[in-house]
């Protein structure tokens, strides 16, 4: 430690704190001006932390689990029943569905129609929430990526078990970062299926995004699907989002099939498009 | 014998010191953690960050010298992808405000430092919003500035309580240790 003398030292203390503000609005200046600077500070952090998150996780993820496996013993009859209605129902459709994958390959080959690859996934843990007050975005641990088979890039789509999530936006050396589709900037063309009119699926940081700028004469229907357009060339077609809710003021809202709340598994595809990244 | 008690007492000084900023860091680590509740808790993060840092600032302005507020504040920025530089002015000027109050805050009853809080939390909630839409130079929604103002009202008391025990708990060894806070 320097040895200072008591005058210079208290002068010292009492101009730290305005020569720090004016450093906090020179950052605000940086940030603003070099945006990727930012975002390259994030996903360092992210990836010097992302081990730590990862082992915490453990005992959390440990913990939930008992919960969750406590609150289904208690309610086992009542599951029961539920899942014995719907297998009848899903039986049905799985009938439907396995009539319907016949008739499509049967017309497939009338009309020598080419088949798009299958992408390549990458399946990545949820460690972190890498949202704030005004941002809606997860960190996922993807483990070193430096000789992976399928790099992960930017733009690369994440999906969970339903439906699509969001989009990976930064990439770090064993961390990655997918903003919502709940986001405030998330702005993604998508397919009204019962009309196929085509719209926005607009984030506005609440739990459903909301549906814009849909053709006039196609209102959105309560409960009709919502999958990706291929419009800007930022995701195939089809993905499935999730399904229109009318709210009590009429605007369109999208119920997203992917549970955003309780994210643990994203799968990662990379379909090789990268239009209109933000 | 008393090089060692010296290293001891040196250890035990030192750790004193790094605890009121360590433990924010840990923290902020852990809020970062997926919560998995149903709702999810955006903004649990700098609502954190603040009650930790009043506290400190208010009972042992010593242990978070302003330096180390503008290094929290850039990891909460940096954590929860706000723009660089709005959390960290927000962070020092809470601090600066309630370290200029803490001749008289220190000596108040908890209920009072916790409405001091209130009001230091509700500016820090509208100069964050105001910093955030002037950088994005967009209008953005108050309702998750308020929400996060009023969990972090409400976290007060929850962290302050195991806080004021430490910093009891820290006073003491050091009046043991025969020097003073």
């Amino acid at each position: 430690m320097f040895r200072l003398s008591v005058p210079l030292r208290q002068a010292l203390s009492r101009l730290s704190l305005p020569a720090l503000i004016a450093a906090a609005f020179g950052l605000m200046l940086l940030g603003k001006a070099d945006a990727l600077l930012a975002e390259r500070a994030r996903m360092a952090l992210a990836d010097a932390f992302v081990p730590a998150w990862d082992a915490l996780r453990q005992p959390l993820r440990a913990m939930r689990g008992a919960i969750d496996e406590a609150a289904g013993l208690l309610a086992l009859r009542a599951e029961n029943a539920r899942l014995r209605e719907e297998n009848g129902r899903l039986r049905q459709w799985q009938e439907a569905a396995q009539a319907l994958t016949a008739e499509n390959a049967q017309l497939r080959r009338q009309l020598g129609f080419l088949p798009e690859p299958a992408a390549p996934f990458v399946t990545a843990r949820v460690v972190a929430d890498g949202g704030g007050a005004y941002a809606r975005a997860v960190l996922l641990s993807t483990g070193p990526l430096a000789g992976a088979e399928h790099p992960l890039r930017k733009g690369a789509v994440a999906l969970d078990a339903r439906g699509l999530a969001g989009r990976v936006t930064e990439v770090g050396s064993r961390s990655a970062r997918v903003v919502l589709l709940t986001d405030l900037n998330s702005r993604i063309p998508v397919l009204l299926e019962g009309s196929r009119a085509r719209a926005m699926l607009v984030g506005t940081n609440a739990a459903r995004p909301r549906l814009q700028y849909w053709p006039a004469g196609t209102e959105p229907r309560e409960g009709e699907r919502v999958v990706t357009s291929a419009e800007a060339h930022a995701f195939p077609a089809g993905l499935p989002i999730g399904q229109v809710r009318r709210t009590a003021s009429g605007a369109a809202e999208v119920d997203l099939f992917a549970r955003l709340d309780r994210l643990d598994l994203l799968r990662l595809f990379d379909y090789g498009l990268g239009g209109a990244l933000p | 014998m008393s090089g060692w008690a010296g290293l001891l007492r040196w250890l035990d000084d030192l750790a004193r010191a790094l605890l009121p900023a360590g433990l924010t860091l840990l923290l902020l680590l852990l809020a970062a953690l997926p919560s998995g509740l149903p709702a999810g808790l955006p903004g649990l993060l700098p609502a954190i960050a603040l009650p930790n840092l009043v506290f400190w600032s208010i009972f042992r302005p010593a242990a978070l010298p302003p330096p180390v507020v503008f290094g929290l504040g850039l990891l909460q920025d940096l954590l929860t992808a706000a723009p660089p530089g709005s959390g960290v002015l927000v962070l020092l000027l809470a601090h600066g405000v309630a370290a200029r109050w803490r001749r008289v805050l220190a000596r108040q009853r908890f209920r009072l430092v916790w409405l001091a809080f209130a009001g230091i939390a509700a500016g820090a909630a509208v100069l964050g919003l105001g910093l955030q839409a002037l950088l994005a130079w967009r209008l953005l929604p108050p309702a998750p500035a308020l929400w996060q103002a009023l969990l972090a009202i409400g976290l007060y008391p929850v962290l302050a309580w195991p806080l004021t025990r430490l910093h009891e708990a820290m006073r003491r060894a050091e009046a043991a240790a025969g020097h003073p806070a």
